[in-house]
């Protein structure tokens, strides 16, 4: 292997990490969309914003960082997914748009539109947002329909490099059923992992016990859709790329025969999986085992973190237009310079440094669970 | 594929226009009042004085609201590099892209990280960790300035790459020489000491607020001392940077600075204008007064000086620009027209070399590679057809820099006036002082917006300076799209500003906490 392909895996085992973290941290969204449903009185309210609302800034830094890594490394994906797929990116930034002010604005004298609309601005974001983040992801093992000619860029009259096959922008996604399972399934995922957090940092009978109880109606369907997705893809065609040519042709059991050639990723896939049942059984079993977040978290971080890397590794598009396949994205025909990764390799070794502050100042402030006197009593609780 | 529409260059201008526009309204708040607060809780730790604490915190809250607001409208500013400049992000997405991952992974995370600290450890962390992350918010946010500038400032001055025809793209060569451009490091000065300037008069403002109101007088004139001597520094700062502005876009963008001073015809010994009333019929190639009336600085050959280092530079205006043959530190400069034919050439010899390419001609694919190296830095002019293409708006630039330049000077004064005042002990009476203080606030917002339009309008038609005009920079969406989406965030980030305004204002008259221990 070269160092340009080595710095091109590196690459994209980062964009899999970000997106395994992000799909951990969207359990901020899940606890969000279960805010006129979980928490009933006021009360209950204002403790469920306030836990969230100190961690919103994690995951939404993620999802930015996630853009500006892949930016960085992949830039082709970014001008032809952010440009093609027009209406979903725009509709997922439109709902992390109304879910930044949204904390910070409901519970302060003069915000206009009145504590319930901040409230459905997070309730949005936690839906809508989880779901079309996953629908998005899903065309990486589906396909999108584009085509990519970089020598357009000197046709004066019609000089766009990436475009979109057709008018919907993105939104014809939603036609097909694989996306709409992994978006439910991220959605759903969200929602588990927040009823786990929540179970380990509240301190308030009644809402711990509607944790548990929701955590089956939530589990339950993440479990569903998570399997109907992960059979789909590996039973199906995937969008494998000849090493010599670089052509790109479907192949039954691509995703399948990825996990089987790499049994590194597959193991830390099913370790993956197992983590995120063990938290969510021993929560479901036993009322006083708190610790499911830390186990369904890791969990979720290195499933998703291996879905993303049976996508773009072996000689796999990871991007795939299902219209032109020879237009689709490959980690080697869509990244940037060596050098350019290079030197962002050379930044990437303070990711660790950055983790370990996070920790810390997270751990300064958590040190006990949280009720309902403790958000009374603070100065600056939304 | 669908030929490229005018209208969709035009409002996606507008889109991003709108958004960064929205977008600066918070952040020079953010970036000012994330070091005031700081201070302010330096000397609370530093005297033990709870009354600096609660200053510290009434300039907290109001920050906290302010930043909310500015993190909404910054993601978009991110991402629309790809949804609606496509093309832009893989032609140079290979060096702008690694400054925003940095700002992410540098930047971002710090300022997520300490702001929470900072709103919610006043109880649980020690005073000392409270104000390291107090100090690590503000330097978080500065961090994040810092690379999308050096981002802004690679698109002004494209440096350390090299275009790469095989992958049709600029690629990196040199990190540092596009992390320490001098003009990044000037940006950035200049950008930072002014939103400085825009926390300090805000502080100052509310601050003389109180005064005017008879309350608070205590908080009142502790926060004025702090802003007013925060504000002069950064003032006199800002002079600093601005002369190093028009020094740098003299000598890389001089068609901007031509625009900035309204100068048609160049000349040596070349006056700065105090203010003129620029003639609306004049245009580039004809002999009509620019002016209807103007004042010049008297100092005599000003411009020259500032843009060249020397009283008796000559300063090429538009006309000079355009039809090219005077002399630069780098040669004689070309017409519009030979750059034109040269960006052509460079275009053809790509196309050529791909075709070449193609057919493994590889001969042949090394001369027009060769011919793309000699003409690649007119390559942008390759996609313009007349003059008056390179020619940016003329009167938004020239007033908007006017404006700039004069409120600086009066922000100047107004500090130096606030200190002499407070020092005095007579800032409590001096009720129109407060009155004024209070009525620049919005002032100082004007100045930062002017400022970038001088920036961003001052470089068009470029999205990356002589390289990349913005006609070639599109996605291949819809104008009605675009349409739609421009309407929405206007919608959206105005209702959010009514919002952020009225909890601001809320706030204000509520005052600072006082929870004496």
């Amino acid at each position: 292997m070269t160092t340009y392909i080595i710095l091109q895996h590196y690459w994209w085992f980062i964009i899999s990490l970000l997106g395994g973290l992000l799909a951990f941290l969207l359990f901020v969204q899940g606890g969000q969309s279960m805010l006129f449903s979980l928490s009933k009185t006021e009360d209950e309210k204002r403790l469920l914003v306030n836990i969230l609302g100190r961690k919103w800034e994690y995951t939404f830094t993620t999802l930015v960082t996630f853009g500006g890594a892949f930016f960085a490394s992949f830039p082709l994906f970014y001008s032809t997914s952010f440009g093609g797929a027009y209406w979903v990116w725009m509709i997922i930034l439109f709902c992390f748009i109304i879910q930044a002010v949204s904390f910070e604005f409901q519970s302060k004298p003069g915000n206009t539109y009145g504590k319930t609309t901040y409230r459905s601005f997070l309730w949005i974001n936690g839906v809508l947002g989880t779901f079309l983040l996953g629908a998005a992801i899903a065309t990486f093992f589906t396909g999108s329909d584009f085509s990519v000619n970089k020598g357009n860029i000197t046709q004066q009259l019609a000089p766009v490099i990436s475009q979109w096959g057709n008018n919907w922008h993105g939104l014809e996604a939603l036609l097909e059923p694989r996306n709409w399972a992994l978006g439910l399934t991220v959605l759903f995922l969200a929602r588990t992992n927040a009823l786990l957090f929540l179970i380990n940092r509240l301190n308030n009978k009644t809402l711990e016990e509607r944790s548990h109880k929701y955590l089956f109606y939530n589990a339950i369907p993440f479990v569903i859709f998570f399997l109907i997705f992960v059979t789909w893809i590996l039973i199906g065609k995937g969008f494998a790329v000849n090493a010599e040519t670089g052509e790109v042709s479907l192949e039954q059991f691509k995703y399948f025969h990825n996990l089987i050639e790499m049994p590194i990723i597959m193991i830390v896939f099913v370790v993956g999986v197992i983590l995120v049942l063990t938290g969510i059984i021993a929560s479901m079993i036993s009322k006083n085992f708190r610790k499911g977040i830390w186990f369904s978290g890791a969990g979720s971080i290195l499933t998703v973190c291996t879905l993303l890397l049976i996508a773009g590794f072996n000689n796999t598009a990871y991007y795939p237009s299902s219209t032109d396949l020879q237009s689709s994205l490959t980690i080697f025909n869509s990244s940037s310079s060596e050098f350019t990764l290079k030197t962002m390799s050379y930044v990437s070794i303070l990711i660790p440094f950055v983790l370990a502050y996070i920790f810390y100042a997270w751990r300064s402030l958590e040190k006990k669970r949280t009720d309902i006197e403790d958000i009374n009593n603070d100065h600056h609780a939304y | 594929m669908e030929l490229l529409d005018a209208a969709l260059v035009n409002w996606s201008r507008a889109q991003f226009a709108l958004t960064a526009m929205y977008h600066w309204i918070f952040v020079p708040l953010t970036l000012g009042l994330a070091v005031i607060m700081a201070i302010m809780e330096s000397i609370y730790l530093k005297t033990g004085d709870e009354k600096w604490k609660n200053v510290a915190k009434f300039w907290m809250t109001l920050f906290g609201i302010n930043f909310a607001i500015g993190v909404a409208t910054g993601i978009i500013m991110e991402f629309q590099f790809g949804t609606n400049w496509s093309n832009y992000s893989w032609f140079v997405g290979d060096i702008f892209g690694a400054p925003l991952a940095i700002e992410g992974i540098l930047a971002f995370f710090m300022e997520a990280t300490f702001i929470s600290v900072m709103f919610f450890g006043w109880n649980k962390v020690s005073k000392k960790f409270h104000l390291a992350a107090t100090w690590l918010t503000a330097l978080g946010a500065t961090l994040s300035a810092l690379w999308i500038l050096i981002a802004n400032a690679w698109m002004q001055y494209p440096i350390g790459m090299e275009f790469n025809p095989d992958t049709v793209r600029n690629e990196m060569v040199d990190f540092w020489a596009v992390v320490l451009s001098p003009i990044a490091i000037n940006k950035f000065l200049h950008t930072i000491v002014s939103s400085w300037v825009v926390g300090a008069l805000f502080v100052v403002g509310i601050s003389g607020w109180f005064l005017i109101k008879k309350r608070e007088v205590d908080f009142a004139i502790k926060s004025l001392w702090v802003g007013a001597i925060f504000g002069l520094v950064s003032s006199v700062l800002i002079i600093w940077t601005g002369d190093g502005s028009a020094y740098h876009v003299s000598q890389r963008q001089p068609m901007k600075l031509a625009a900035m001073e309204g100068l048609y015809e160049g000349q040596k010994n070349a006056d700065l204008l105090a203010f003129a009333v620029l003639n609306p019929e004049k245009t580039y190639n004809d002999s009509i007064e620019p002016y209807i009336m103007s004042v010049k600085v008297p100092i005599p050959g000003l411009l020259s000086f500032l843009g060249y280092r020397d009283f008796e530079a000559f300063v090429p205006g538009i006309k000079d620009i355009i039809e090219g043959g005077y002399e630069t530190s780098e040669g004689t400069a070309l017409s519009f027209e030979e750059r034109k034919e040269r960006g052509k050439m460079a275009q053809t010899a790509l196309d050529e070399y791909k075709k070449a390419m193609s057919i493994k001609d590889t001969s042949n694919a090394l001369i027009h590679k060769k011919i793309l190296r000699e003409n690649y830095a007119h390559f942008g002019y390759g996609y313009l057809s007349k003059p008056e293409d390179i020619i940016p708006n003329i009167p938004l630039v020239f007033y908007s820099f006017h404006i700039m330049v004069g409120l600086g000077m009066y922000f100047l004064a107004l500090f130096a006036l606030l200190l002499f005042m407070l020092y005095r002990r007579k800032m409590e009476k001096a009720y129109w002082l407060s009155y004024a203080a209070l009525f620049t606030i919005p002032l100082g917002y004007v100045a930062s917006q002017v400022g970038w339009i001088v920036a961003e309008m001052g470089r068009q038609p470029w999205a990356i300076q002589d390289v990349l005009p913005l006609q070639a920079a599109i996605s291949g969406i819809s104008v009605e799209s675009v349409k739609i989406t421009v309407f929405l965030f206007a919608a959206l980030f105005t209702a959010l500003l009514i919002a952020e305004v009225r909890i601001m204002t809320k706030q204000v008259k509520k005052g600072p906490e006082t929870d004496q221990p």
